[in-house]
């Protein structure tokens, strides 16, 4: 252990394994950090909840950061309710009930809204409630925007209406309701800025029964920008899947590494201890797990069985405990079974199990050290080309995952590098730190190296 | 060896011929032992892969349903059966299907009928996609993989050849600069192949052909094709770059760094030494001295290597959009078609076993160990 302890003090002298040091305990904290503030069980409800929990939010929003380098600002989204909004009723003579709702709100931003959509709920039992809406720009023009009967729930997205299009001259009401008056309809709305200073929506409904009601009126101005990590086509705010990442990446590679380490290990202390048959055997098991066609394999089973991580992760185990490592191992056990403190173990009596449990396998770990932190990049990456190929775990938010999301709808092609970029570059932070110190513990350890350095 | 003996000529001669027929028997053995194991291999891989695929008759559900489907269809189009009851009908398709299942083998037991399947896949006998077609429109798996073939040989091939070749000279060259500033600064590179192609791929793409539309983004040709073969290959060749790029970056450092140590531990010994000493030129000691004893080594690890790239080829195919096996493959998983990804697995098999059997005749050939018949 002393032996350990000087080497990772040695560890210090590299830079890149320092570097690589601070980049690994930065992923830890992140994924202590994501474990913490988001339980699991929130984590998946964020990530597979359904539009239920994520409809107030925009879809493929670039992260708010990006305002900061832009020379337009674009919105942010946000949603008023009722409550955020003035309601006077009034009963009118003939029994019906009068509600009118006035939405106040102030708009800064140089670019356009994505979407503008107002979730209503109402009750009635046999006519459902009336409502017509207008909309009043900075400059006090009045503009209709729709008149409509309330279902129970019901959802009007103001820029999908063809009619509101049409009246708006062929602009969507994302845009249409947002420029100033007789602007050209040839200009493309890039080239366009929005009216800046107090908009207006009143919603003016009537019910026609003694209980019927409109109980809630959610406006909704979807941004172009969300979140620090902007969000996916579903909506989701990526920062869940960005944060969630980090433990999964960092569990499922080093519980691979370490499982394949002790595996091959095991596999080849008993090997060579015993010599003979079980020795071929496993060599030969060797040779011809190397010529397997792994991923195949685990494609194979992703497709036919089961997709979660942990299912992977086992299949990943079980296919390289027969690795190329143990050839390596095996040569440095032929020459530790030589050693004398093993004959003197023999010579009194100790069984075999003791013998390459405690005598052997000890007497290599330090050696193992490098190839199993250099192998854990390996995994990580792993984790990330299974999603690739659509076999990504369904239910955990991972990196992978999102790399797939962005290439699956050509995020690349459409300019939302962040949508691609984020969980990549955490993906190669991760696997660069486990790399970096992986190479400087190769040289610390492996004799053969070091007298060249 | 007889034959050697019966030659007039004695003397030196004699024995220099005796001796190389002996390395050359020797390397014949080699290679044979090597091709039975290897042949081996490729048998347990199959089976493997078709205890996977159903395990829980997951292939034969699918072969039931197919059956079904069909004798269903063609019973329901038949006017021969219009008057019948829906007893009847009924009871005439289940003894159709019971007849059709006899036929391919179905009420066998699984232990038979694997060996059956094994037999078959070894010979490439891979049977017919459900879905997937070749561009000219066969079901067969065989002529699916083999039309997609070319291009994974292409793209691998170009690329591997440049990144052997081009690690070793590079490698080379550091060792004689060891500890200079462009050998630190292949070490400290070294760790960025912990990222597969594909991953770089992302980001060639993304720089190349969405940033500065100087590269395409995928494919493997223009579209339209250009008509002049030379047009086409420039075509070709345009396309290649990305891939091939991604393939290089994720592996080159650390080739160059593995090689290089290598070289390194082998110009440190005595010999070299020595060879120095008598004043012979750096070419030359690198020819005879450093690169001729590790070139197993070399060998060894480009093997390592290339299994890597083969199975990895899945995803650097689709990322790229490059017509060949790997996207066949995903492909394949998309529309769940078993009989094309159990195919595809053992040809998977059958082209890595190649790759290793086709190093290791080079590595016979070669190594100095093998030659004189000391190891095996």
């Amino acid at each position: 252990m002393a032996g350990i302890q000087k080497s990772l003090k040695e560890l210090l002298n590299y830079p890149s394994a320092v570097v690589g040091l601070v980049l690994t305990a930065l992923m830890v904290i992140l994924a202590i950090y994501a474990l913490v503030t988001i339980p699991y069980d929130e984590a998946v409800r964020l990530w597979r909840g359904g539009q239920g929990v994520w409809y107030t939010s925009p879809r493929t929003a670039q992260p708010v950061w990006t305002n900061f380098f832009a020379e337009k600002k674009q919105p942010e989204s946000f949603s008023m309710k009722i409550a955020d909004a003035t309601r006077v009723d009034s009963v009118s003579s003939s029994g019906f009930k009068d509600i009118q709702i006035t939405y106040t709100f102030d708009y800064q931003a140089d670019g356009f809204p994505s979407e503008l959509a107002i979730y209503f709920e109402s009750y009635s039992s046999e006519k459902e409630p009336f409502v017509s809406i207008i909309w009043i720009t900075p400059d006090g023009r009045e503009l209709e925007v729709v008149d409509m009967s309330l279902g129970e729930t019901e959802t009007y997205f103001l820029d999908q209406d063809t009619r509101l299009t049409r009246r708006l001259g062929r602009r969507e009401a994302d845009v249409g309701l947002f420029i100033p008056p007789d602007t050209d309809p040839e200009i493309h709305y890039r080239e366009l800025t929005p009216l800046k200073g107090t908009y207006q929506m009143v919603i003016s409904g009537r019910t026609f029964e003694e209980d019927s009601d409109i109980t809630e009126a959610e406006f909704v101005l979807y941004g172009k920008v969300a979140g620090l990590a902007g969000t996916d086509h579903h909506r989701r705010d990526l920062m869940v899947s960005l944060l969630w990442g980090a433990p999964i990446a960092l569990s499922f590679g080093l519980l691979a590494s370490i499982g394949i380490s002790i595996f091959t290990i095991i596999i080849a202390a008993i090997g060579t201890w015993f010599g003979g048959l079980v020795d071929g055997l496993i060599q030969r098991a060797t040779e011809v797990n190397l010529t397997l066609p792994f991923l195949s394999i685990l494609i194979m089973i992703g497709t036919f069985y089961s997709k979660s991580l942990w299912v992977m992760l086992g299949i990943t185990v079980l296919l390289s405990i027969f690795g190329a490592q143990i050839k390596a191992y095996r040569a440095i056990f032929l020459q530790v079974k030589e050693s004398t403190y093993i004959e003197a173990a023999q010579a009194y009596g100790a069984s075999n199990m003791r013998i390459i449990f405690l005598y052997l396998i000890p007497r290599i770990i330090p050696l193992i050290i490098p190839n199993l932190v250099l192998s854990v990049p390996t995994f990580v990456f792993l984790e990330a080309t299974l999603a690739q190929l659509g076999l990504g775990d369904p239910v955990l938010p991972t990196w992978g995952k999102v790399i797939y999301d962005a290439a699956a709808n050509s995020a690349v092609y459409n300019g939302q590098f962040y949508w691609i970029l984020e969980p990549a570059i955490l993906l190669s932070i991760t696997g660069l730190a486990f790399a970096m110190v992986g190479f400087s513990l190769d040289r610390i350890f492996n004799p053969r190296l070091r007298t060249l350095e | 060896m007889s034959v050697e003996s019966q030659t007039l000529q004695p003397g030196i001669d004699t024995a220099e011929r005796k001796a190389r027929s002996n390395t050359f028997t020797r390397i014949a053995r080699y290679t044979a032992a090597k091709l039975v194991m290897l042949v081996i291999t490729v048998a347990i891989g199959v089976y493997l892969t078709i205890l996977i695929a159903n395990m829980g008759g997951y292939v034969d559900n699918i072969m039931r349903g197919q059956i079904r489907e069909g004798i269903g269809t063609r019973m329901a189009s038949d006017p021969a059966f219009k008057g019948l009851t829906t007893a009847e009908k009924s009871a005439l398709i289940e003894n159709e299907i019971a007849l059709e299942e006899k036929r391919l083998g179905l009420d066998q037991p699984f232990v038979i009928r694997s060996f059956r399947f094994l037999s078959n896949a070894m010979v490439l006998e891979l049977g017919r996609a459900q879905l997937m077609t070749s561009d000219e429109g066969s079901k067969q798996v065989r002529l699916i993989i083999l039309e997609r073939l070319p291009p994974t040989l292409l793209l691998f091939g170009t690329s591997n050849l440049i990144l052997f070749f081009g690690s070793v000279f590079f490698a080379l060259a550091l060792s004689r600069k060891y500890g200079t500033f462009w050998d630190k600064v292949v070490i400290g590179l070294s760790p960025t192949s912990s990222a597969p192609p594909w991953f770089y791929g992302i980001f060639l793409i993304l720089i190349f052909a969405a940033v500065f539309h100087i590269l395409p983004f995928n494919g493997m040709l223009d579209s339209p094709p250009p008509e002049t073969k030379l047009g086409y290959a420039l075509s070709i060749g345009k396309h290649l770059i990305l891939p091939v790029g991604a393939v290089i970056i994720s592996n080159l450092f650390l080739s160059i760094y593995n090689w290089r140590t290598f070289f390194l531990i082998y110009s440190s010994e005595d010999y070299v030494e020595m060879a120095k000493a008598k004043g012979l030129s750096d070419r030359e000691i690198e020819r005879r001295y450093i690169l001729r004893p590790t070139l197993p080594n070399i060998i060894t690890n480009f093997s390592l290597l290339l299994i890597a790239l083969w199975t990895g080829s899945i995803l650097t195919e689709t990322v790229f959009v490059w017509p060949g096996l790997g996207r066949t493959f995903y492909q394949a998983i998309g529309l769940y078609d078993t009989a094309v990804i159990v195919g595809l697995t053992i040809i998977y098999a059958y082209l890595l076993v190649i790759t290793v059997f086709f190093l290791e005749f080079i590595y016979a050939l070669v190594d100095p160990r093998v030659k004189i018949g000391e190891g095996s």
